[in-house]
């Protein structure tokens, strides 16, 4: 096995990539990572799962509820006004981070409501029987099973992209299903156990060739690199505010205006009508037309915070610090005579490595990576059908985000030296 | 789930549990089987299938399959050691006993090489790896097969 990055990324070159890249000022913001683990610092690698929080998000949130508590679009007093104000600022805010147009921007609790809401309000209600909707064998359970609850009350086909023997898209058998006639392709933009990130552009295109829309779980590109709706050209986009420094919480779900004012509503309640009768409504204008009940004012407040923390950080740097991590995740992983599942070049390729160790369980591995400080994920990562693809009942994932250091790369290295020590050097168990 | 000064091989991986993971006793399946139950732990996939012979009630043949991790697998393997050959009163005794010692801090006593699982106790997210194989052979005994979670193991 041999790991190939691109020559300024290796060894003492990986800074190359983010030369002024100040990690420690960053990690001052996070005060989580002062937390000792026993007796051991706290190495975090698990930020694809749920990011951690800067000072400036938590003070956005403590300050909401200090100073402007209220319920929103209510009322006309002066916290109401100010709470009106925040929520529909951080509206704003999200869809600009985006490059999106706000009246497509609704909040969600996370980004499996949001494909839920895509699935129940466009694809149940306005396909037809017989109609195709093409989905990947690398999405998320959250981007397959509500298309699977969709088709079969709405009586759709699905059909799958498969994927190469490197972990991508097969894009010859997604130029091939999208040459024929589809309602709608959903695709993940990076995989959360691959680290895979897809040429969204080109699918988009392709999808848009057969007459189908395209809806993006976005999850794990959002918080990592810059996303702009309008460059990708996609016509749904979800991701968590929490896994982007956000509150957890927090979701959200970009769709064109005029495909959220054809929809019908997702949730009824309160906010989302025009006028209630006893026997019918009339629904609110787009995008309030989506957000049923009273929102997490705090936590969309925290979520424009938490943007305005990526952004002057600088998305483009946060990245390039990133693909540094990730090549030398890769090195060490290799070194430590893993088996990673997905790319093993930082050709499009994210930060969220997976591996397994021979026989040796990702939770075992999980278990003593912990006695020494390490948080990864162990599991199916709630991919089952990619999990039976790659042969494994799960895998241990390793993942990095703008606050994670070379060093703790090389403790997850010396803490896979430990699982060896204690379980034996992979594959040696039967 | 906290570190602690114990080295991890005396609380949780100590030899007697890994050399059930590397040895495992009782691995495969009993066919013709009497009894065939599948467990299944939803949060992680983690999946073992057990197989009975049942003959004047007892239990006569018993083999566990599956993917799980060392602590689900050694768990497997001591289990069908101390179910093999015994009276489904006393298989179905000892499975209780096992899960109150896992999920009720009760007693080791004569629980024999299964003591050496008590360290799992004090790790919640892993309690359920032990624990599993222990759902299926208790819901076999009871109601002669079906499928078991984590998530709903019988309670009685």
């Amino acid at each position: 096995m041999s790991i190939s990055v691109p020559p300024r990324t290796t060894a003492r070159g990986v800074l190359s990539l983010a030369p002024d890249f100040d990690v420690e000022a960053v990690r001052a913001d996070f005060p989580i990572l002062q937390r000792r683990i026993g007796d051991r610092p706290l190495v975090y690698l698990d930020s694809a799962a749920t990011s951690q929080k800067p000072v400036q998000v938590l003070d956005a949130v403590e300050r909401y509820y200090r100073q402007s508590n209220s319920n929103v679009h209510r009322g006309a007093h002066t916290l109401g006004n100010e709470a009106t104000e925040l929520f529909e600022g951080a509206r704003r805010r999200v869809a600009a981070f985006l490059d999106a147009d706000p009246r497509g921007l609704v909040f969600t609790r996370n980004a499996t409501e949001s494909l839920n809401l895509v699935a129940s309000s466009y694809a149940r209600e306005l396909l037809r029987p017989g109609d195709r909707v093409v989905l990947t064998l690398m999405e998320h359970h959250s981007n397959l099973v509500p298309w699977q609850l969709a088709a079969e009350r709405a009586g759709l086909d699905l059909a799958f992209i498969g994927l190469t023997a490197e972990g991508r898209l097969d894009m010859e058998v997604a130029a091939r299903l999208l040459s024929e006639p589809t309602r709608l392709l959903g695709v993940t933009h990076q995989s959360n156990v691959l680290g895979t990130v897809n040429p969204i552009r080109e699918l988009a295109e392709l999808a848009h060739g057969c007459g189908a829309l395209i809806a993006v779980d976005a999850c794990q590109s959002v918080p990592h690199m810059p996303v702009s709706v309008r460059e990708l050209d996609v016509d749904f986009l979800a991701f968590s505010g929490h896994k982007a420094c956000g509150p957890m919480g927090g979701g959200v779900l970009w769709a064109r205006p005029e495909l959220l004012e054809r929809m019908p509503p997702f949730l009824g309640g309160g906010s989302m009508i025009q006028r209630v009768e006893l026997d019918r409504s009339t629904w609110a204008e787009v995008p309030a037309k989506f957000e049923a009940g009273t929102p997490d004012v705090a936590g969309a407040h925290g979520l424009a915070a938490a943007c305005d923390y990526l952004d002057a950080v600088g998305r483009d740097r946060i990245h390039a610090h990133e693909q540094a991590l990730t090549g030398h995740l890769l090195e060490v992983l290799d070194e430590a005579g893993v088996d990673i599942q997905g790319p093993r070049t930082l050709v499009e390729r994210g930060g969220a490595v997976s591996f397994t160790m021979g026989e040796i369980h990702p939770h075992d591995i999980a278990t003593i990576l912990d006695r020494e400080g390490v948080a990864i994920r162990a599991g199916h990562h709630c991919c089952q059908p990619l999990m039976r693809h790659l042969g494994t009942p799960a895998t241990a994932r390793a993942s990095v985000y703008l606050y994670t250091t070379h060093a703790e790369i090389d403790a997850l290295g010396a803490g896979l030296r430990e699982v060896g020590r204690i379980l034996g050097p992979p594959g040696t168990p039967r | 789930m906290t570190a602690g000064a114990t080295p991890i091989e005396d609380e949780l991986y100590r030899e007697i549990i890994l050399d059930h993971w590397r040895n495992p006793r009782y691995r495969g399946h009993v066919d013709p089987a009497d009894v065939t139950v599948e467990g299944y732990n939803p949060l992680c996939g983690d999946e073992v299938l057990l197989t009975m012979r049942m003959r004047d009630g007892s239990v006569e043949e018993i083999a566990f399959d599956g993917h799980g991790c060392s602590i689900s697998r050694a768990s497997a393997s001591m289990m069908c050691e101390g179910v093999a050959g015994r009276s489904i009163g006393e298989a179905t005794e000892l499975g209780h006993r096992f899960r109150a010692m896992m999920l009720e801090g009760g007693s080791a006593d004569d629980l024999g090489d299964l003591e050496a699982l008590q360290g799992v106790a004090r790790i919640p997210l892993r309690i359920k790896c032990a624990v599993l194989p222990w759902n299926a052979l208790l819901e076999g005994l009871q109601r002669g097969g079906g499928t078991v979670t984590t998530e709903e193991g019988p309670l009685s």
